[in-house]
This record gives C-alpha cells, structure tokens and sequence, in this order.
C-alpha cells in the first residue's frame, strides 16, 4: 500500500461516517421496511414498537449522510463534481426518498396526538403508507449510486449521449443486486435492533423470525451480488477475490455473519446486534478496500481527486474538534432513549 | 426554458422553500424555551402547554427543514458541479462546522422532544438551549459560505481556477459579518412576529384568552427587538453592497447612471431598455449619504458596467423596494408594541395594535425571501463574483426542466401537509380556555 497523507485519512474519515450512516440511518430505513411489512396479530405493537424506536433519533442518524457529502465536497471536489453529475438522476430520486421519508413519518408522529382530533387517524395512515414507500425505495437507490461507483462506469462528461452519459452507469444487473442487497442489510439491521428494543417477548419473536429472514436475503443478494461483479464489475470483483487481504476478510465476514445468525437463532439478541453491526461493517469496508485508492474508479485516485493540503488540514482539525463535541452529545442521546437493561 | 434557467429556478425554489423551515428552526426553539423557562418559574400551566406546542410545531417545522436542506446540499453539485468543483475546497470549512452545529440541534431536538419525562427539568430546558444555539450557529455558517460567494477572498483565481487557498481567509470575508447579522435577526423577526400575528387574531375577539395573551407576549419578546435592530444591520449590508458590488447597488436603486449626489427612489419600474427609473419618488442626495455617509459622493450606475455584467435590473429593484418597505412596517409596529410592553400597558386593549399585528404576520417571511433575490439575482450573472458565472457553472445534463418540475411539485404537497398540520396541532385554541381577569 502506498503511503498515508491526509488525504487517505479524510477518505478514512468518509468511511467512518458513512459506516455511521449505514449502522444508524440505515436501520431507520430497514425500520421502515418493517412498517410496510408488518403483519399477524401484532401489526399496530410492531409499528408502535418501530416509531418508539426511531422517533427520537433518526434525524440525528441522518446528519451522518450530510456529514459524508460535506467532507466529499469539502476534501474531494473533483470527485463530488463526477458523482453529481453522473448520478444526477439516482441521486435526486434518492432525496425525494429521504424527503418523503422524514416528513411523512414526522407528520404521521404527530397527527393525532393531541386526542381532540380523532378524525384524523385517516390521513395519519396515509402518510404512514408513505413513510414505509420512501423507506424501501431510497436504500435501492443508494444502493445503485454506490454500485455505480463500484463498478468504474463513472466516467468524466464526454460526448456520449444521454442514456450513455446519465443512465447506463448505474442502471446495471449490477446495480440492481447492490441495491436490493442494501435494502437487505438496512431491514437485517433494523429488525435485529428491534429485537433488543422489544420489551415483550412475542413482539421480540416477531423481530428475531423477521431478522432471520433478512439474513437469509442479505446471504442471496451479497452472493448474487457477488457474482453479478464478477460479470458486470470487473474490478469490484476482481477486488473482492483475488486481493491479498480478501480472504481474511471474507472470512471475518463469514464469521460475523454466523455468530450473527446463531445469536439470533439462540435467542442472545444483544450479541445478535453487536455481530450483525459487524458484518454489515465489513461489507462496506470490503467495498472500500475492493476500489482502493480509487475514489472513483477506473481513474480518479483519492490523491488526485483531494484538494490543496491547507482544506484536508483544517478539514482534520475541524472533525476532531467537531468529534469532541459530537460524541458526547450522542452518547447522552442514546443513554437517554437507548438505556442498558438493569 | 433553457437548462440553466431551469437550474436556476430549482436552486430558487429549493432555497426559498428551505429558508423559512431553517428561520424557524433557528428562532421557534428560543420561544420554546422561554416559554418552559416561564413555566418553571412561575408554575403557570398554560406556558407548559405553550411549550409543548410550540415544540411540536418546531418538530414538524425542523423535519421538513432538515430534509429540504439535505436536498440543497446536494443539490449544490447536482446543478452546479463545476462550481463546486472549484469552490467546494474554499468554502468547505464552514459548511463542515455547520454540519457538526446541525449534529448538535437534531441531537438535543431529540433530546427535549422526547425527554419531557425522561431527564430532569433542568437537564430538559438546557437541552433547549443547546438547540437554540446550535440552530443559529448553522445559520451563521450557511450564511457565511453564502457570503463568500458574495465576496470572494481567500483565494487568488488564475487561468480560470483558484490558486493560494486559505479557508480561513475566505470564512472572514466582508459580507460575512453584514450578512450574518442581517439574516440571524431576520430569522427571530420573522418568526416571532408570525407567532405573534397569528395570537393577535383571536385576542381581537377574546381579549381575555389567557393561553393567546400569554402567546403573543413571549413571541412578541423575541420578534420584536429584533425587527426594531433590522434597519440597523441592512443599512451596514447595504455599504458592504456599495463598496464590494456596485452593479448591486445600481440594480437595488435603479441607478442607470453614473453621478455625484445621487438621490434614493422609491418605489418605480426600472426600463432596461431606456436606461431609466420611471414612476419613482426620488429624495435627493440620500442614496449617495445612506451608501457613502456623503451626500456629493459618487454613485456609479450600471452605464458603468458592460451590459453582460448586468443582473435582471428590474427583479432586484423591485424586491429590494418589497423588502425595504414591508421591513420598515415591521420595524415601526414592533417598536410601538415594546413602547407599550415597556410601560406596562395592556396590549389587547390597542386594537389598532393587534390589528397591525395580524396584517404583519406574513411580511417577515416575505421580506426574507425578498432580501434573498435581492442577494441571489443581484449577483448575477456571477455565481462567484466577478469570477465565475453561473451560466459556466451548470450541469452538463439536460433536461433540467424535469427536475425543477418533480420538486416544485413535491415541496408544493409538504407546504400544504404542514400548514393543514400546524393549524391542527399547534395554532387552534385549548378547547378549555382559561380567560385572565380583566
């Protein structure tokens, strides 16, 4: 590996957060999901359960995703620049995803509340209706910007024409299997959260036999997903089995998964998150080594795309002073609303 | 509509539809907070159920701020990649401070909107406070990236390209400072007053409605000194605009040509065409004291400038006359209010007062929106000005018009969803009303 300047250690960061994103944001997604599907005797306790449990937070999980974007285009312009450009379309799809998500269930948290109006609870239905819509609709997006980056079909604005330009780089067989398998990892996360959230033990069978599922899904879209790089992504897939560390990590990812799937399985839903928080990590950090140093491959390196040192330096001073401030505040939000069991 | 008017007028719509979620996230929070702290102290339970609403109305107003926001830190590449492709690097500092001041808000929002039996009293009102500042610090940042824009330092531009970066140089650039200021107390202003128009409604017919008095007092205390302070703060932006951007200031005024004593005209129809001001009053000499403290200063017009540096002259004179006279309303009702709230004098009783109240309401926000196409069309046709021009700085992708459509429609749906909800759950009147004695 080459040697490590500052601007490998703000594209470090950008994992971090985005990781933060996928663990946190990306459960409020899967809870969602969960929403449209729910179903049996427990429908209204498994939407309550999920309401309770993102209500609180999920605007401060979703800040992660701002933080992403405001350190890309801070630290790596050139690259935000090709990703907007080319991605124009699933990106702007994705923010009326994240805007009817937000909304909808803010609205929804807040009809009827007030117990004077019970006329309500009509429109409070339709905008849960959506809130769960938005919620299955803008993983499968961000899950196509990513494959598009994964498989270096982003390429500089050229002559080609439109479909070439701003449609073929990320609607793909490819795409399509890393969209589906985000959606997978967000509802996996999000259902093996839900069983530790679950205060009664038929509403945490739910979520585990639901978590199950998901596992289940997330192993088909990743394999299949896999396979499709292979095909469609020459250089992901490549990357992911031929690389000297990939072994080593698909093995660690392996064993997360297992650990994952027999915690819950056995009923230790705590170890069950801890494990699936894992493996999704690893997921997305085999992705990250698979392109590495390219930011945007086939061409643009995290090098070349940083900006002046002066911005990565002070970018670096502002996220560790902006960290000192940012943990503790997130630690009390979520000892305040996530409390350990006594 | 060509690609870069469509670009154009998504970016407008995106920001005037996020501006006034944002102005509420910064100042409805502070009302909130005064209302619990009043609470505390006095026992009163109608501020309890003040704060509480005014905390659901904040919870909805942010969520769709938040949101809409994401949309425009997006859409800062999605429609202008090649300006951020080059500015990203320069003004990337403040807009991480602001992501990390945003953290803080959604955080302690969390925080106090779900914590009311959670954590105690005291812990409660300051994670209040915490989301009062760190709202108005995202502000100040997003404002200041805005400035820059305005005001380019920090930077040498050679060959097309900035060269010599100094991040902090850029942050103290000159508009900040006038910009900031004018912005932040437009926030409180604007949304104090609405608060207070729309409680000055029914004291008309309930003089004595305890919950509404008690309302437009709180909401009064934060609007009102700082629609009072406006004038102040824009007549230091408009000496930033006279200094640093003249062909502005020609635009605001109408001023085609270049002359010493140059008089202030009020109201009028600026004629591209015939280089002249039609139909305006005009107050000799008071443009070049207000702009340059001289009266015989020089004031040049926009025969100065080549006819491609121009912006949409009509556009900017027009919104600058909207805000300066609706703003100047604000001002004088609002310093006639805290005359009255200084000398103890029961507000309800004028009902002139409340009256001038309810016709204020909507004017903060409109004079906001005003002040920015004062600022955004007043800059072009530059984005970085006198640097780069927002017709070099647009998407190669065509068809832009679709996705002006697609959200003018979407933020269309979330206006009405969350005016139908704020009139529900947080403006309609306690079904059992208490009434203060007379």
């Amino acid at each position: 590996m080459a040697d490590l300047g500052p601007a490998e250690l703000v594209a470090g960061i950008v994992l971090v957060a985005l990781t933060a994103y996928v663990l946190l944001g990306g459960a409020d997604f899967g809870g969602g999901v969960w929403d449209l599907l729910a179903s049996g005797p427990r429908k209204r306790e498994q939407r309550a359960l999920i309401a309770e449990a993102i209500g609180p937070i999920w605007e401060a999980n979703h800040v992660w995703l701002i933080l992403v974007i405001v350190v890309l285009f801070t630290c790596f312009p050139v690259a935000f620049a090709r990703l907007a450009i080319g991605l124009h379309i699933p990106l702007s799809l994705m923010l009326i995803g994240i805007v009817l998500r937000g909304s909808a269930f803010t609205f929804r948290s807040h009809y009827g509340h007030s117990g004077e109006h019970d006329d309500t609870a009509g429109t409070s239905q339709h905008w849960g209706r959506i809130f769960a819509i938005a919620s299955v609709g803008t993983p499968v997006m961000l899950g196509l910007c990513v494959s598009a980056l994964a498989a270096g079909t982003l390429r500089p604005p050229g002559r080609a024409g439109f479909y070439e330009a701003y449609v073929a780089p990320w609607l793909t067989p490819f795409g399509v299997g890393v969209g589906l398998l985000t959606l997978a990892l967000f509802a996996f996360l999000a259902a093996v959260y839900l069983t530790v959230e679950a205060r009664e033990w038929a509403l945490q069978e739910d979520f585990r036999r639901r978590a199950l599922g998901a596992a289940a899904a997330v192993l088909v879209t990743a394999f299949g997903t896999l396979g499709l790089a292979l095909l469609g992504a020459p250089l992901m897939g490549r990357g992911l089995t031929t690389a000297p560390w990939a072994p080593a990590l698909h093995l660690a990812t392996g064993v997360a998964a297992v650990i994952a799937i027999w915690a819950l399985w056995s009923r230790r839903f705590r170890l069950a998150r801890v494990a699936a928080a894992a493996q999704v990590s690893l997921i997305l950090w085999g992705w990250a080594l698979a392109q590495y140093p390219y930011l945007i491959p086939p061409d643009l390196t995290i090098r070349a795309a940083a900006a002046p040192r002066i911005t990565l330096v002070l970018s670096l001073w502002t996220l560790g002073l902006g960290t000192l401030v940012l943990f503790p505040s997130l630690i009390y939000l979520f000892r305040v609303f996530k409390p350990a069991p006594r | 509509m060509t690609d870069l008017l469509a670009a154009r007028s998504q970016m407008a719509m995106s920001l005037g539809f996020h501006i006034i979620f944002a102005m509420v996230g910064i100042a409805m929070p502070v009302l909130m907070v005064v209302a619990e702290r009043r609470w505390q102290r006095t026992g009163d339970r109608i501020y309890l159920d003040l704060a509480h609403r005014w905390a659901k109305g904040t919870a909805i107003l942010f969520a769709v701020g938040a949101v809409s926001g994401t949309v425009l830190s997006f859409e800062l590449g999605l429609l202008w990649p090649t300006f951020m492709e080059h500015a990203g690097a320069v003004i990337g500092m403040p807009f991480s401070l602001e992501g990390f001041a945003f953290f803080t808000e959604a955080v302690f929002l969390g925080v106090y909107l779900y914590g009311w039996d959670r954590i105690s009293r005291r812990a409660h009102l300051a994670a209040g406070w915490a989301v009062a500042v760190s709202g108005m610090l995202s502000g100040v940042f997003v404002v200041i990236a805005n400035a820059w824009m305005n005001a380019p330092t920090g930077i040498r531009w050679v060959d097309g390209r900035a060269v010599d970066i100094d991040p902090i140089a850029a942050m103290m650039n000159p508009a900040a400072f006038p910009q900031v200021l004018h912005m932040t107390l437009a926030a409180y202003a604007s949304t104090g007053l609405v608060v207070a128009g729309i409680h000055a409604w029914p004291l008309l017919r309930q003089p004595r409605n305890a919950f509404h008095r008690r309302a437009l007092a709180v909401a009064l205390l934060i609007g009102a000194p700082a629609a009072v302070l406006q004038p102040i703060s824009g007549d230091l932006s408009a000496r930033f605009v006279a200094h640093w951007q003249p062909a502005k200031l020609a635009a605001m005024e109408g001023q085609f040509k270049t002359e010493r004593g140059a008089p202030l005209r009020i109201g009028g129809w600026p004629d591209e065409a015939a280089g002249e001001t039609r139909y305006a009053i005009e107050i000799p000499y008071a443009l070049s004291l207000l702009a340059f403290k001289d009266p015989h200063a020089e004031v040049k017009g926009l025969e100065a400038f080549p006819r491609e540096h121009w912006p949409p002259v009509a556009i900017v004179h027009v919104a600058f006359q909207v805000m300066v006279a609706l703003g100047s309303y604000l001002a004088l009702v609002s310093a006639a209010a805290l005359w009255l709230m200084w000398r103890r004098r029961d507000l309800t009783r004028h009902r002139w007062l409340l009256r001038a109240l309810v016709l204020a309401a909507p004017m903060g926000f409109i004079c906001t929106e005003a002040g920015w196409i004062v600022t955004e069309v007043g800059r072009q046709p530059w984005i970085i000005y006198g640097l780069m021009r927002t017709a070099d700085a647009v998407t190669p992708m065509p068809g832009l018009v679709v996705p002006f459509l697609v959200f003018t429609a979407l933020y269309c749906v979330l206006g009405v969803a969350v005016a139908w909800l704020l009139y529900q759950q947080v403006l309609k009147s306690p079904k059992a009303t208490e009434e203060d004695p007379a």
